[in-house]
């Protein structure tokens, strides 16, 4: 295969060294079955064994390797160097997050608030494991499949504005997940989940932007499971103020 | 739960398990830990965030006799003759009795299995399976396992993470296990982390070889953390090549491919394994079907390509539907990184490395040699895989024994006191030696941590791969050596505390050198093929002399091999004939 060169201009930073964040280039050799995760390996192999940033199963599954590539959010192992436009590539460490190390950002806040809206089954009684499994059909599956595929790669957040402006925003992957749970029919911890969705922190300060969907590299749709969201909170609100509570579910 | 509330001078007492490694079988294990005992807490110490473990990335299923129409002994039976009889008969059937359960709790806990359409769970074909056996997940089966254990542990208030810690080595105090000492990426500091009972859970070395369907972390450190520790590696000449990896990149195409129907063909468009194994075909075990393509390839009937010889993966006659019902992940893969749409056109396809049956020797309830020290997943062997392990078992093995390992470290933990501290004081002063005084600080250092690691993996490809002799693999174990010799003149490229990846390369390199000397010796001695142990000058199973286990023990000098018997209940060792 033809090798060509190509500049990567990569965001450095190092918190307490360096006064702020610069640029460094380097000029590689690339062929066109290499992806950008390919290219920053080949500089910390091959040029500078500083330059830091995370990576595991280069197939798009593990959910490391995001970053801003010429300004788009990507997965670095889903976009080959030959698609990127301009003359450089340039890439940046996800926005909206502490960097602890050039492209490497800390996203411990994402992993309390997926905690706070309960990502598992919410049941009052468990059937014991000899009775089998709870029935679902196929189409019981789909109601909850599609944002059950989120990642956690956090190229949601990097993209949300209200995520920017307040960082208390729950958030589009936790929301997603919350709602997969939700949807799902083993599950009973909607209204438990909901109350904790409708706070001021919550799925209201979302202002459907979608720009979560748009980056999305799973097809999770969090804009949409937002505003799904967002009925349900209505109707269980519209419940607590119309229905007697002994009428109630 | 939270991930940072220990502190860099974390008291030498405040776990009563640690979990090392986040994957599927560490987190079981965590689980079970607590579920087994209401007072005690468990730290889930990992390298990476736990849902970026490699779990994520297996595809194709998880066994379990769930109908009517199976039962253990087939189930057992089927492992037993895939593994070529060195599993331990025992621990196949303890193994089989245990999946149907784990199968349901993961349901239970959320899991999204595909479904039939009365409701129940779907199972499909598997390679070595005689039955559909396999439960599934669309083809994202590891990665729907790993978020549902990963978000099932948010329940637990008594389950504590510590995200991005690198556990660099084992802490002993009156011959039992007394914690770990760890590197905190983030802050930079190494500390002494205290336990009862420490259980390795950190997958297998994949990386050790230069095509691998492996992720970068796969580097395995718990089997060099136990090795140091004086625990011996079983069975570790025995690395499965999984049939079906990407040319180039090594990525996996799951062995489901094939279970929903999938044809391997070669460059003359023929079925070829009629002549390897005519009553399986598609549907036969790892080891002979990665055997067949290399005998197509050898024949001169591949296909050419940028990376090397190939086979061709056909899905065209599944049709579109079926592909993105059940194979969504493979489309995706093949769609982004072989620029072609499986629907109409064949997969280039070769064997690559993919697991590990050998590991850190354990038995069914995961103790080691070495009092508090546990093993689970794929950086053990307990021994369930022998030769050869079945597609779809490896990660029913991380749940059953998951389960099983995370139990019995809680009632040791709940029997054993309180380490003192000292022997961890003493052992983070010396390991802030070994890294920072002596890596880190290091002055000149000619080698590269990435020169002498493509080194290692083309070594370990082209002498301890699918086909072994005797003249290559003593050409292993000595260029091993050497390159353990040049290991100490390796430079680290970054100076810096925090974060610093080129140190943690430097250290999981240091690992692997361990790791693929304990293979290659292992490989050696074994004069015979057995499963995915291929010896050119020996091509016959010897029963008389190599139906036993070995175990490799590190010493000052080259590494020390014993064997153990091999547990045998009601299947005698028998021709494998597919």
């Amino acid at each position: 295969m033809a090798e060509k060169d190509v500049v990567f201009r990569v965001k450095r930073y190092r918190p307490g060294h360096d006064a702020a964040p610069h640029y460094q280039e380097y000029r590689i050799p690339y062929t066109d079955d290499m992806v950008v995760l390919d290219g920053l390996n080949y500089i910390k192999d091959q040029i500078d064994p500083t330059l830091t940033f995370r990576w595991s199963c280069r197939m798009g599954i593990c959910g490391s390797c995001g970053a801003s590539v010429n300004g788009k959010l990507r997965l670095t192992c889903g976009i080959f160097i030959k698609e990127v436009r301009g003359r450089a590539v340039t890439v940046d460490p996800m926005p909206n997050f502490p960097i602890l190390k050039d492209l490497v950002v800390e996203f411990d806040d994402f992993l309390r608030k997926l905690q706070d809206v309960k990502p598992y089954i919410v049941r009052g009684e468990e059937k014991p494991l000899a009775e089998g499994e709870y029935l679902q059909t196929p189409e019981d599956v789909e109601a909850y499949r599609q944002q059950s595929m989120c990642i956690n790669c956090m190229l949601c957040y990097s993209a949300c504005p209200v995520f920017a402006a307040s960082d208390h925003f729950v958030g589009p992957a936790a929301s997603a997940l919350a709602y997969r749970y939700i949807r799902d029919s083993r599950d009973e911890g909607a209204d438990e989940r909901l109350g904790i969705l409708s706070t001021k922190t919550g799925i209201w300060e979302c202002t459907f932007v979608g720009e979560c969907s748009v980056v999305c590299p799973k097809d999770v749709d969090p804009a949409g499971a937002i505003q799904n969201l967002k009925v349900l909170a209505s109707i269980r609100q519209m419940r607590e103020l119309l229905v007697p509570k002994w009428a109630r579910r | 739960m939270s991930s940072r509330q220990i502190p860099a001078s974390v008291d030498s007492t405040t776990f009563d398990v640690i979990v090392v490694g986040g994957g599927a079988a560490g987190l079981r294990a965590a689980i079970a830990a607590v579920d087994a005992d209401p007072k005690i807490r468990v730290g889930v110490v990992s390298k990476v965030y736990p849902m970026r473990s490699h779990t994520v990335s297996a595809e194709g299923g998880t066994a379990a006799v769930l109908r009517d129409y199976d039962n253990f002994d087939l189930h057992a039976f089927d492992t037993i003759k895939g593994s070529d009889y060195l599993a331990d008969q025992d621990a196949v059937e303890f193994f089989a009795k245990q999946c149907p359960e784990e199968v349901i709790r993961l349901e239970h806990w959320g899991c999204p299995w595909s479904r039939d359409p009365d409701g129940k769970i779907a199972q499909r074909a598997f390679g070595g399976m005689s039955v559909k056996r396999t439960v599934f997940a669309a083809d994202k089966v590891g990665f729907h396992i790993l978020h549902t254990l990963f978000q099932t542990t948010m329940k637990y208030e008594r389950i504590e993470r510590l995200d991005e810690w690198f556990v660099t080595s084992l802490i002993l105090e009156d011959g039992a296990v007394a914690g770990v000492v760890a590197l905190d990426l983030r802050g930079g500091e190494l500390a002494r982390i205290g336990a009862k009972a420490v259980v390795l859970a950190t997958g297998g070395c994949g990386r050790v070889y230069e095509f691998t369907t492996n992720g970068f972390i796969k580097t395995g450190d718990g089997m060099a953390l136990a090795y140091r520790a004086g625990v011996p590696l079983k069975d570790m000449e025995f690395v499965q090549f999984h049939p079906t990896a990407l040319p180039g990149t090594g990525i996996l195409i799951t062995e489901a491919a094939r279970g929903e129907g999938g044809y391997l063909i070669n460059k003359d468009g023929e079925r070829f394994l009629k002549r390897y194994v005519p009553a399986k075909m598609e549907l036969g075990p790892r080891d002979i079907l990665s055997r067949s393509i290399m005998a197509e390839i050898r024949e001169g009937r591949s296909f050419k390509g940028p990376y090397g010889d190939y086979v061709g993966l056909d899905l065209r006659h599944l049709g579109e539907e079926t592909i993105d019902r059940k194979l969504p992940m493979v489309r995706e893969l093949v769609e982004t990184y072989v620029g072609i749409d499986p629907v109409h056109e064949l997969i280039p396809v070769r064997p690559g490395q993919h697991y590990m049956m050998g590991g850190i020797h354990t038995n069914v309830r995961g103790e080691t040699s070495l009092p508090g020290l546990y093993a689970v997943g794929e950086v053990a062997c307990v021994s369930m895989n022998g030769a050869n392990r079945l597609g779809s078992n490896s990660l029913s093995e991380c749940l059953v024994f998951g389960a099983a390992t995370g139990q019995a470290a809680a009632v040791y933990a709940k029997k054993k006191g309180w380490p003192s501290g000292s022997a961890g004081r003493e052992a983070l002063k010396a390991e802030e030696f070994r890294i920072f005084d002596g890596l880190l600080a290091r002055e000149g250092g000619s080698e590269t941590v990435a020169g002498l690691r493509v080194e290692m993996q083309l070594l370990m490809e082209r002498t301890v791969g699918i086909y072994r002799d005797e003249a290559g693999l003593n050409e292993a174990c000595a260029r091993l050596a050497k390159l353990r010799d040049r290991f100490s003149n390796v430079a680290v490229g970054d100076r810096d505390r925090v974060f610093n990846t080129a140190l943690t390369a430097v250290l999981e390199l240091d690992f692997m050198l361990d790791v693929a000397a304990a293979i290659a010796h292992s490989a050696l001695p074994r004069q015979e093929s057995r499963g995915a142990h291929s010896r050119l000058d020996f091509p016959d199973r010897d029963d008389e002399r190599f139906l036993r286990h070995t175990l490799v023990s590190r010493t000052k000098d080259a590494p020390r091999i014993e064997y153990a018997p091999v547990t045998i209940t009601r299947w005698q060792p028998a021709a494998r004939v597919y």
